[in-house]
Parts: structure tokens; C-alpha cells; sequence
């Protein structure tokens, strides 16, 4: 196997705003099984940080334990990343939040990182409305161990050792939606026309963004029988599609009316949802909770932007926190001297 | 687009730049492989299958497969091909056994005119065949052009009688300092085929140009000088020497009067300098020198001054690129520029004669002097069993072009002598095999290096122009040459995709360090080519294009700028992708003519 990948780029590489080209955005080579979903994921996230423009290094990875959370080393080579305890993500990237409000944080998880062992810190990330994108990438077994059942394989799945599964799986997006997420989306690493984008808007909003994406196990989840495969997720998918237009670009593709709708975030950057989409209402919880858990019930898997909500308000403005990060405060904000607390004693009184 | 037709070689062939660019189409990847393995025999032996003259190759062909190389698309500068050439022919081993003998003879007897790469081809293809040979030069040795033109220290005489002996000793007839003065005397002979390799002999000249005449002896047609050079009929040349032309000859010309004494030599030539002829390697090689060239003058006049020449006057000119691609060197009005001298050398062409082929033979020629072929691949004349090739087939070339012709004349001459139709030429000899060794591993190396382009050492200049026999390049040594040879892409290493077998993951297209790899919706070639991640803007490249996959997408690949470092097929989980050795061997009157091992 190669651990190397070639220096050489294509010469006419597109550059974005900034003068990088995608390459920038590269990591190491990846170490997991060929054809993993994982990889597209990543090469999906590293599409969506070229396209949006974003310095890579104000941008900070967070991940876990598990297939999915050894990813962070496969793209954005020049960001910040931090690889915590399984399951315990959720807490360290709601610390690093809190600490600098002003980086792009990146949650890459997996189903057991998220859904089993880290079912409890993962509820209260979205209780709390952290600012951030959570990516689940979802392949209903253990990859890392040899492909048991997880919490999130689905009813009836068979294994690869040909072991029919009893019990329903989690629908994290579902859960996401009755917790009160404020970004929900699903997606499939197959179809990067729609993660691209829905990873763009997840990063422009405000608040906590999750989107579930199906990501097949190529080694372990991808026989016949096992419903997060590549063919089974293509022929059950429900995909609507969606772009993303950054506030600061024109927009310059036309849609014809009652074809499209335009859900615009807080940044003034346009969501534009079309085609099987155009009359979804994105912005209906309990309608969104009802699509989702009728084409769940119908066996479809529904993919897109679920639900949106683009002035929640997130953790850093219910905390009141300051508004610069905290390693930009100096002395003098730190420690504001002797006339602060003369006033503030004055005004208790 | 319609899916692309890999079962015809011509697809892949052409992915392979360097040999697709060969007139010759030497497997030039393969042999590179095998310099890198320091296997320097078989990479001489497949040269020599090739194209015949490696050691004279190695060191002056015109090398129009590095231009091709897409190494230098990918960065700065293509590999040192011509040069690696040279390596397999420096370091191999005693190769005689390893060449075919004479065959069996057959009966036929074939005559080849003029003794230079095309006939020496010739010679070689047909001659294990059984044929008997007679080849006929007016020159006491043989090697055409490549004797009396490129100059020693250039070219070591020694390479030159090494590789024309090998062909000479498959038992060919020689018949030497004999001019061929008559075609139909020759018909008369009882030859099964003729094949007329005789080249383009003729200099042009200057003869209307005022003071011509007068100034004659100080006058010299370039590669009539060479030649004499060559055979040590001329030894000294003026102190200052002007050189009209702007093409290979000329740079021959004006580095050989270096060494002859001249002291103050310059280039003149018509064109503007990115226009000129001669390969860049040769102007910067001249240049290194210290010979200047002046480019956008045009000759006016030769400046006679008591019945002895003293220098030229130019006109300064400038081009103009018409619409049409017309170029016109228009007069910039300033006083003519004088250019003093003592002697001129005039290297601005060459034309073909054939004063001793006579009409009566059926022989017919083009207003242009060149014989009328039957089709570009047969080589045949209007006189059914004669053939032509090398620069008296369609005028000036190289030694590559000449050799190519020589096979597929060679071709022509054997399906003619047994009696068969020469349109139906047998298919080339063609392999594509899997190089998979382990679930990721390569039979080949894979990942390139991104080592630049080694130079080649030279002599010293003063010691390089006090002798005009010593050999100016001293080649690479064994470990350059293995870094050179690393530096090639192994685009032969083809990725062949099977779209039966693809799940579309992506893993190929997100892997892609150049990203030549994209699975999008079907469209004509234009609007494809503009869809890409990134637009295939090279038109000269092809898109591989699969048929339609499960989605309803297809895959398409820009051949343009791939690394063939079989990434795609690694992540590839399904085998969907694979690496296979391309080896495509030209048509040959011989098929398997060197012992593989």
C-alpha cells in the first residue's frame, strides 16, 4: 500500500478568494480500507473548506475514537485537530468553543462514537446549541472491530457474518430534531453534489449543525443484505437537492420559480433547495420530524437540509461570553484594576 | 461521448506521449525501466529492435518525444529520453549474440540505393528474412547522412561503425564507391524490389543573391562543408565566419567552424529566433559556445571588395502573423547592416535531385521534386516494386524519421516479394497486462520522484575546441542516469477501468493527486471537456470515457496530466481500476527479431 501521495498537482488547479487551491486543503494519505465512505466524506469536507474560503488554520477538527474519527488526518493538513476520548468530543469541543469563539469547528464522529458510547455528551452538545458542525459519518457496524451491529444498524440488517439484526436502530437525525437542533441534515458520501453544499451551509450557521451522513463500510456493511451499502442506500435514497451561495457572492444561477426555495442563514448566505425539494418546509420542526420519520417508515432514506432554524441563538451568546477570544484579552481586560471593583462594589451597595 | 474503445491500441499508444511521438514508436518507457534496473542490454535491445541506431540516437536525434514527455506538462522539464538512449548504448554488454542472423536465403535479391538510416533499415529488417541485399553508396563506407553531416564531436565515428556494422554483418552486400547513375540500368538487373534511400543531397544555395559569383570561393553550401569536414578534404575556415540559416545544419556548421580556427562565428538568420528550426538544446549548445544569432535578417547582398569577399548586408526585418497563420518579415526601413567576414556558410536547406532515375522507369515526382507514394504507410512508388524512404521519400527529416520509413518499407518490399497485397499491413504486436502484485502493490514504481531534469556533463571548452573529433557530452553516469530514469512517468502503466465492476465511491476521484478523475453526466466532448473538476483545456489529450454506471453517470478521465501512479486503482475496492503494462511494438518485416529474455 502506499503511504505516499505523489507532490505533483494538476497546473491549472481552480484557486479560491484566498489563492489556495483544493490541494491546500489536503491531509496525510488515508489508512482506512479502499473505497471506504469515510474518504469521500473528508474529501467532501476538504471541498466545502476550498469552496467556502476558509483559512485553514482557523479551522479546528474534533473527533473521537473510531474509523470516522481517525479522519481528521486525512484532510485539512494545515488546521487545528484534536483527537479526544471515545465519545467525549462533545465536551472538549464545547470547551475549545467557549475558549475561542472565532474558529470553524469541524465534529467528525462516528455511529458507535456517537450514538453508544457518546450518546450522553452528544444530546447535551445540542441542548446547548454549540457552535459547530457535527458530521456523523454513519455505517450502522463497528469497522474498527470487525463489523458488529451498532446502535445505529438498522432493523432486519444482516451482517457480514449473516446475523439478521433485532433491534431498530437510532435515527440520529430524528433525535437531532426532538432535541432542538438547529441545523439538521442527512446526506450520503455517495452524492457529494449535496454533501458539498450542505456541509458549506452547516459551517456559515451559527449554532450547532449536524448533519448524518450514510458512509458504507466498504469491508464489513457493504453485502447484499446490509442496509448502508453502497447499492442498497443508491436505491433507497430520497436525495433533495440543495446549493449553497456565500453572502459575498453573486448569485448567478437562475431558478425558475416554484422550482426552488431560498432559505437564508444568518450571515446572509442563501440555502437554495429545488427540484423534489422546492416545497419541503425546511423551517418546520415537527413537519420536518414527520417527513423524516415517514420515509423512514416507507424504508427511504430522506437526504438534504432537514431543518433549519438560522436565528437560534448559540452557546458563546447564552453565556454571555466575551466577545473575543480569550487568548486576544490582555492584561488590562483581564484585570481591569482597582477603579472596576470600586464600582462594582459601589453598585452592590 | 461514446465510451472509449480501449480494445484498439491506438488508445492507449497514445497516452504514451514520448513513444507516440516517435516516428519510430520506440517503446521508450519500457527501455527506461529497464536502465533504472541497470539492465542495459535488453534496454539497448529494444532500442535496437526500434529504431536500430541507439548510440548514434542517444546523441543526436532530434527528439520529438521529449517535447511530447508529459513529464514536462506536469513540470518544468520532460525526461533526459534522448540521453537515457545513450546510457543503454554506453553500459550494456557484448550484444552479438543476442542479434539475428542472416536467414535462410530465400531467392529474392533486393538493391538498396544510398547507404543511410532508411536503407541500413532495411537492410536490417529483411535480411533475417532471407533476403539477399545489395546495398549501393557512392561513399567508401557506409552510414549516409549520419557520416558526413553530424560532426565527431558530436558523434564518435566509433558508435557510428559499431551500430552500421551490426547490419552490414547480417550479410549484406556492400557496394561501395559506386554512384547509381542510371535507374533503368539498375531495373535491368534482376532485383525483386528497389528501395531508393539516397536522401536529400542537394544544399540550397544563394545564387541569385548580388556578389555571389564573385565572392564563390569564400562560399560554402553547409552540408557539402560538413561533409568535406568529415572526410578531412577541408581543415581551416576565415577568422570571422557568418552563418546563414537557423536550422540544425546551421548549428553544425557554426560550432564545426569554431573548432576549425574561426574565432568570431554568428548565426544570421531570416526568422525571428522562436521561429528558427533548430532544437532549442542545439541554439543553447551553440550559444554555449559563444556564438551569437541574430535573428529578422534577411540576406541582401554579398560585399566583394577587390574580387575578395569582406562581409554581408541585412536587411532588418520584422514579422507579422497574419490571421491565416501566415508569417511576413516585413522591412523595419533601416540602413542595411553590415556584417563583416571572410567566410560564408550557407545552411538554409536542402532539396531533393534525382537526375538518374529516367523517366522511361514509370517513376513519377511531385512539382516539388519529391516521388509520388502511393499512401504515407506503404512507401511505394508509381513503379510497383520500387520504394522510397528517408529525406528522398518526403523530403528533409532526421534519422529517426528515416528509420521509421525503413520499417514499413521493409514491410512493403517483403508482402511485395511474396506476391501479397501491401495495403493489408499485419497488426503491431501489442500487450496489456496486469502489474498488481499484492492487494496494493506494483510491479512498477509507482509514486514518481520529484527530482528535476539532470544536465549532462561536458569536456571542457578549451579542450572541446582544440579537437574536433573529441565528443563534447560525456553522458550520464550509472546513478544520474537512475535518477533520470525514475523521473519517467511509466505512462505505459495504463489505467484501465472496468465500469461493470464500480460501486462510483469516489475513492479514485477524491484520491486523484492531479485530479484527472471524474464520475459526472454524459455529454458531447466540448461541453464534457468544460465540466471537469478541472476543464481538460489540452485538446490534444483524449478523455478515457466509460460506459453509463449504475447512477446513470459516467466516469470520465482527462489523460492529460495522469501520473500513472496507480493511486486510483489502490482505493479503488472493487479492482474496477488496474494498472496494466501497455507494449506496443510497431509493424516490422521482422516481428520477434531480438531473443527476449
Amino acid at each position: 500500500m502506499s503511504y505516499i501521495k505523489p507532490k505533483f498537482r494538476h497546473p491549472k488547479l481552480p484557486t479560491n478568494a484566498l489563492g489556495y487551491t483544493v490541494a491546500d486543503y489536503d491531509g496525510s494519505i488515508s489508512t482506512l480500507c479502499a473505497g471506504c465512505g469515510h474518504d469521500s466524506i473528508s474529501a467532501a469536507i476538504r471541498n466545502a473548506c476550498f469552496l467556502s474560503s476558509i483559512q485553514p488554520h482557523r479551522i479546528a477538527k474534533m473527533s473521537g475514537i473510531g474509523c470516522s474519527s481517525k479522519t481528521p488526518t486525512y484532510f485539512l493538513g494545515k488546521s487545528h485537530g484534536f483527537n479526544s476520548v471515545h465519545g467525549r468530543m462533545p465536551s472538549v469541543a464545547t470547551g475549545a468553543s467557549v475558549a475561542n469563539r472565532d474558529l470553524t469547528y469541524i465534529g467528525i464522529s462516528g455511529d458507535g462514537d456517537t450514538a453508544s458510547i457518546g450518546m450522553g455528551q452528544f444530546i447535551h452538545l445540542i441542548r446547548r446549541n454549540v457552535n459547530m458542525t457535527y458530521i456523523v459519518a454513519n455505517n450502522g457496524c463497528y469497522g474498527l472491530t470487525k463489523g458488529q451491529d451498532s446502535a445505529t444498524t438498522d432493523l432486519g440488517s444482516i451482517s457480514k457474518i449473516g446475523f439478521e439484526n433485532p433491534f431498530d436502530g437510532i435515527d440520529l437525525a430524528s433525535l437531532a430534531l426532538l432535541q432542538g437542533a438547529s441545523f439538521v441534515g442527512r446526506s450520503f458520501s455517495g452524492d457529494k453534489d449535496q454533501l458539498v453544499p450542505l456541509i458549506r451551509a452547516a459551517m456559515a450557521h451559527k449554532g450547532f449543525a449536524f448533519i448524518d451522513v450514510v458512509s458504507p463500510c466498504v469491508t464489513f456493511a457493504n453485502h447484499a443484505g446490509a442496509s448502508k451499502s453502497y447499492s442498497a442506500t443508491r436505491e433507497n435514497i430520497d436525495p433533495m437537492p440543495l446549493d449553497f451561495v456565500p453572502m459575498r457572492e453573486e448569485i448567478r444561477t437562475q431558478y425558475d420559480a416554484g422550482t426552488s426555495q431560498a432559505v437564508t442563514l444568518h450571515d446572509g448566505s442563501v440555502i437554495h433547495l429545488h427540484k423534489a425539494s422546492s416545497d419541503y418546509a425546511a423551517n418546520d420542526r415537527q413537519a420536518a420530524l414527520s417527513e423524516v420519520q415517514t420515509a423512514n417508515a416507507e424504508g427511504k432514506i430522506l437526504t438534504g437540509l432537514l431543518y433549519l432554524d438560522p436565528d437560534s441563538q448559540n452557546l458563546t451568546h447564552t453565556l454571555q461570553l466575551a466577545t473575543r477570544p480569550l487568548n486576544e484579552l490582555g492584561k488590562n481586560e483581564l484585570c481591569p484594576g482597582s477603579h472596576v471593583l470600586n464600582s462594582i462594589n459601589e453598585g452592590l451597595r | 461521448m461514446k465510451p472509449t474503445d480501449v480494445s484498439d491500441p491506438e488508445f492507449f499508444h497514445k497516452v504514451v506521449d514520448c513513444q507516440y511521438a516517435c516516428p519510430a514508436h520506440t517503446p521508450v518507457p519500457a527501455y527506461i525501466r529497464l536502465i533504472a534496473q541497470q539492465n542495459y542490454t535488453d534496454a539497448y535491445l529494444i532500442n535496437w529492435e526500434s529504431n536500430v541506431f541507439p548510440g548514434v540516437l542517444g546523441r543526436t536525434c532530434d527528439r520529438p518525444c521529449e517535447p511530447a514527455c508529459r513529464r514536462g506538462r506536469v513540470e518544468e522539464e520532460p525526461v533526459a529520453i534522448c540521453r537515457l538512449k545513450r546510457v543503454a548504448a554506453d553500459f550494456k554488454d557484448d550484444i552479438a549474440d543476442r542479434l539475428p542472423k542472416a536467414g535462410k536465403p530465400n531467392g529474392m535479391k533486393v538493391a538498396l540505393i544510398g547507404a543511410g538510416p532508411a536503407s541500413l533499415t532495411v537492410a536490417r529488417d529483411l535480411a533475417p528474412l532471407g533476403y539477399e541485399i545489395h546495398l549501393y553508396d557512392e561513399q567508401p563506407k557506409a552510414g549516409g547522412f549520419m557520416r558526413s553531416q553530424i560532426p565527431s564531436f558530436r558523434l564518435p565515428e566509433s558508435v557510428l561503425d559499431e551500430e552500421i556494422g551490426y547490419v552490414l554483418d547480417l550479410g549484406v552486400t556492400q557496394v561501395f564507391d559506386t554512384y547509381v547513375d542510371s535507374m533503368a540500368d539498375l531495373l535491368s538487373k534482376g532485383y525483386d524490389a528497389v528501395f531508393v534511400g539516397s536522401g536529400a543531397p542537394k544544399g540550397r544555395d544563394l545564387p541569385k543573391l548580388a556578389g555571389r559569383k564573385e565572392a564563390d570561393a569564400n562560399i560554402h553550401v553547409g552540408i557539402n562543408w560538413l561533409a568535406n569536414v568529415a572526410f578531412e578534404h577541408i581543415e581551416t575556415i576565415g577568422k570571422k565566419v557568418i552563418v546563414l540559416g537557423g536550422g540544425n545544419t546551421a548549428m553544425d556548421c557554426c560550432r564545426t567552424a569554431r573548432r576549425l580556427g574561426a574565432d568570431d562565428v554568428k548565426v544570421i538568420v531570416r526568422s525571428p529566433f522562436d521561429d528558427m528550426k533548430a532544437s532549442p538544446w542545439e541554439k543553447e549548445d551553440a550559444m554555449h559556445e559563444g556564438i551569437p544569432i541574430l535573428d529578422n535578417h534577411v540576406p541582401l547582398e554579398f560585399v566583394v571588395e577587390k574580387g575578395k569577399l569582406t562581409g554581408m548586408h541585412f536587411d532588418k526585418v520584422e514579422p507579422v502573423y497574419h490571421d491565416d497563420g501566415r508569417r511576413e518579415l516585413v522591412s523595419t526601413g533601416e540602413d542595411p547592416v553590415f556584417v563583416p567576414c571572410d567566410d560564408v556558410l550557407v545552411a538554409i536547406g536542402q532539396e531533393n535531385a534525382f537526375p538518374w532515375i529516367e523517366k522511361s522507369t514509370g517513376i513519377r515526382f511531385t512539382s516539388w521534386g519529391t516521388p509520388i507514394i502511393n499512401d504515407d504507410k506503404t512507401f511505394q512508388s508509381t513503379r510497383k516494386e520500387v520504394f522510397f524512404g528517408g529525406d528522398s521519400a518526403f523530403g528533409p527529416a532526421n534519422i529517426i524519421t528515416a528509420v521509421a520509413h525503413g520499417h514499413q518499407a521493409a514491410v512493403s518490399i517483403d508482402l511485395y516479394c511474396q506476391g501479397k497485397k501491401i495495403s493489408d499491413r499485419p497488426a503491431p504486436n501489442v500487450t496489456l497486462i496486469s502489474q498488481k502484485m499484492g492487494i496494493h502493490e506494483w510491479s512498477y514504481d509507482s509514486i514518481p520522484i520529484t527530482d528535476e531534469r539532470k544536465i549532462v556533463p561536458l569536456v571542457e571548452l578549451d579542450q572541446a575546441l582544440s579537437d574536433r573529433s573529441l565528443e563534447v557530452e560525456l553522458g550520464f553516469d550509472p546513478e544520474t542516469a537512475f535518477i533520470e530514469a525514475e523521473r519517467c512517468l511509466n505512462c505505459d502503466a495504463q489505467t484501465v477501468f472496468t465500469a461493470d465492476s464500480c460501486i462510483e465511491c469516489d475513492a479514485c476521484t477524491d484520491i486523484c493527486p492531479t485530479s484527472c478523475i471524474n464520475f459526472i453526466q454524459n455529454a458531447p466532448e466540448d461541453d464534457l471537456r468544460q465540466k471537469l473538476a478541472v476543464p481538460a483545456d489540452n485538446l490534444e489529450q483524449p478523455l478515457y470515457v466509460s460506459g453509463t454506471l449504475e447512477t446513470g453517470k459516467v466516469m470520465v478521465k482527462d489523460e492529460d496530466v495522469c501520473l500513472h501512479c496507480g493511486l486510483c486503482a489502490e482505493r479503488c475496492p472493487t479492482a474496477a481500476w488496474d494498472m496494466q503494462m501497455f507494449f506496443y511494438n510497431t509493424t516490422k518485416a521482422t516481428p520477434k527479431l531480438v531473443k527476449q529474455r
